[in-house]
């Protein structure tokens, strides 16, 4: 479980993340949403240990993020952030094999190389493995730092906005896969997202962040609902089940 | 089968072959061409200035590759960000406080390893604040090196005018080395340091190749990002006494070997550009002294065209990335 309490960040006077108390519980998929600025990347930045806090702790399956080696919540947890921008030149099969650093500390073993091939195989990079990074597309680009981000294999998997570029067809995999090693595996997926239809069809939970603080949250029908989502993004939203799903809608 | 998409050309390892035999070749015509006289002679002579010139390029070389690795770019180098200005600061201010005369019969080793001591602390503590704040805005750190530039050659300066006469004999001759004139009561201890460094990047290494990814990753996977920074910045501040000692400040050529390296080997990983940055080095330095001072009869003219070639690749790449 990932538990975060009393967390703040602070830039000068303005509190970005305020005081944010928030369990996310194991084995499922949570998705963040709620507007630009809420301050869903700040938090999953803290949680991961690549921001400082400005007050608070976190805990990961107990281990205190500030305070564990670094080492060794690499083994445990990954991150991937909302952009990445790499300026070495790298191909995409190196990309997906620096996932196994916290591993084998960069001489890749047997088992290694399965992971990495399974990377490549879920995401559907075979073809382009052998590419560098600045030569693909961004949506092509996304796809292989998530697949380093799997081929580290950790039990709690963060993600910030993983949709970013994809296409529907990449997008409801990149999902599917989630869901699967959440389901299959027992991993903790937490993901950022946008698109609400997306968190309802394939999350378990759903916290809804808006000015640095927690909305609401709940199981993900319970989240679902007109006045819920209205009330976070301030406009017009109506639920329809759809095959059983819930489905908002909110154009026009 | 998927294509690869680099174009058909050497393997680094190829690459690094073709520049270990160009290396070997500068060397043995620098030590055999023109020489007159006994080889008894010939030969330890120009065998110790070799020596200081391919230690000299060596720390240059990987002290550029490192400081770009941790700064994320390609353009910056030690020199540019105003570390061998800072060392020429400690060793002013270590004569304007002891006096030329006992500076000058101070054990000179004694004396180096005080600076260097010196140097890694007061760099470390500068240079690590200073990422903290600004190491994500290229144009920033390129500023902030050039105000510390100013800063620390305008101090230094300051105290070489108050010094008496004699204390600024003594400078000078400490100050103004140069290719040619390489102080030799420090290579021993030189080789030391450069040899203890060597050994602490080769552990660096797979660290230093995820530190390519950027810091969020790096630390994602696992990387002690504070730690590796500061031992990165302690080498590279050992790596520039060392070759500001023994030949002077040498701002932009590291820039050109660091790049070559990148562009003949294409690759990310450290294990591969560090030695072939050292290699062109070598060639560039030593075979360059052959072509100029004993095929063209021109007298230390190569620091200066060295230079000037490596001002303006930097001026170039500042352009290109201004246009990105
Ligand atoms: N380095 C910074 N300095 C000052 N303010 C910052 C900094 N980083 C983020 N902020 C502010 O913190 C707030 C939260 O940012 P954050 O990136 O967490 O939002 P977000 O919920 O991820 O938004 P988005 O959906 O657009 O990604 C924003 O108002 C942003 O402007
Ligand atoms: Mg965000």
């Amino acid at each position: 479980m990932i538990r975060t309490q009393a967390v703040s960040r602070a830039y000068g006077d303005t509190l970005v993340v305020d005081n944010v108390t928030l369990d996310i519980p194991a084995c499922g998929v949570t998705s963040i949403i709620g507007p630009n600025g809420a301050g869903k990347s700040t938090l999953l930045s803290m949680v991961s240990r690549l921001l400082d806090m400005s007050a608070g702790s976190v805990t990961v399956d107990g281990l205190d993020v500030t305070s564990t080696p670094s080492d060794v919540l690499a083994r445990r947890l990954s991150i991937l952030r909302q952009d990445n921008h790499i300026s070495a030149r790298i191909t995409v099969r190196d990309l997906i094999g620096f996932g196994r650093y916290p591993h084998s500390k960069g001489r890749l073993t047997v088992e290694d190389r399965s992971h990495i091939d399974k990377a490549i195989d879920y995401l559907d990079l075979g073809a382009l493995s052998d590419r560098f990074l600045d030569e693909l597309s961004g949506g092509q680009r996304q796809r292989a730092f998530v697949a380093m981000v799997l081929a580290q294999d950790t039990d709690y998997v963060l993600l910030d906005e993983p949709l970013n570029n994809l296409d529907m067809k990449h997008a409801m995999g990149m999902m599917k896969l989630m869901r699967q090693a959440a389901s299959e595996l027992g991993k903790t997926v937490v993901l950022v997202l946008h698109d609400i239809n997306f968190a309802s069809w394939y999350s378990d939970y759903i916290v809804a962040m808006k000015g640095g603080k927690v909305a609401a949250q709940g199981p993900a029908p319970e989240m679902i609902r007109p006045d819920v989502l209205s009330e976070i993004y301030e406009m017009d939203i109506k639920v329809h089940e759809i095959g059983g799903q819930l489905i908002s809608v909110y154009y026009g | 089968m998927p294509e690869r998409s680099t174009s058909p050309g050497l393997s680094p390892r190829q690459v690094l072959i073709i520049l270990a035999a160009l290396a070997a070749v500068s060397i043995t015509a620098f030590m055999v061409i023109g020489a007159k006289g006994s080889w008894g002679f010939v030969l330890p002579f120009r065998g110790t200035k070799v020596w200081g010139i391919a230690m000299v390029g060596g720390a240059i070389a990987v002290a550029t590759v490192l400081f770009q690795t941790i700064t994320a770019n390609r353009i910056l180098t030690p020199g540019i960000m105003g570390y061998d200005a800072l060392f020429r600061l400690v060793r002013t201010v270590q004569i304007f406080f002891l006096g030329g005369l006992s500076y000058a019969t101070f054990n000179a080793q004694l004396q180096f390893a005080l600076e260097t001591v010196l140097m890694v602390g007061l760099s470390t503590l500068l240079f690590r604040w200073l990422f903290n704040r600004a190491a994500r805005d290229l144009y920033l750190l390129v500023l902030v090196g050039i105000v510390f530039g100013v800063l620390f050659r305008s101090l230094a300066g300051l105290m070489q005018r108050l010094i008496n006469p004699n204390d600024y004999a003594v400078l000078q001759d400490v100050m103004f080395a140069g290719f040619n004139t390489i102080d030799k009561s420090l290579l021993m201890v030189s080789t030391l340091a450069i040899l203890g460094t060597g050994v602490w990047v080769w552990r660096l290494l797979p660290a230093l190749d995820v530190l390519n990814l950027g810091r969020d990753n790096a630390i994602n996977l696992g990387v002690a990002y504070r730690s590796v920074v500061s031992q990165v910045l302690i080498i590279i501040a050992i790596l520039v006494s060392v070759s500001t000692a023994l030949v002077g400040p040498v701002t932009f050529f590291g820039l050109l070997v660091s790049n070559l390296a990148y562009m003949l080997i294409r690759s990310h990983k450290h294990a591969l550009i560090l030695p072939a940055a050292v290699l062109l080095a070598i060639i560039a330095l030593i075979g360059g002294q052959v072509i100029l001072e004993r095929v063209f009869g021109f007298d230390s003219a190569l620091a200066i065209i060295i230079e000037l070639v490596g001002g303006v690749v930097f001026i170039a790449m500042l352009l290109k990335g201004n246009r990105k």
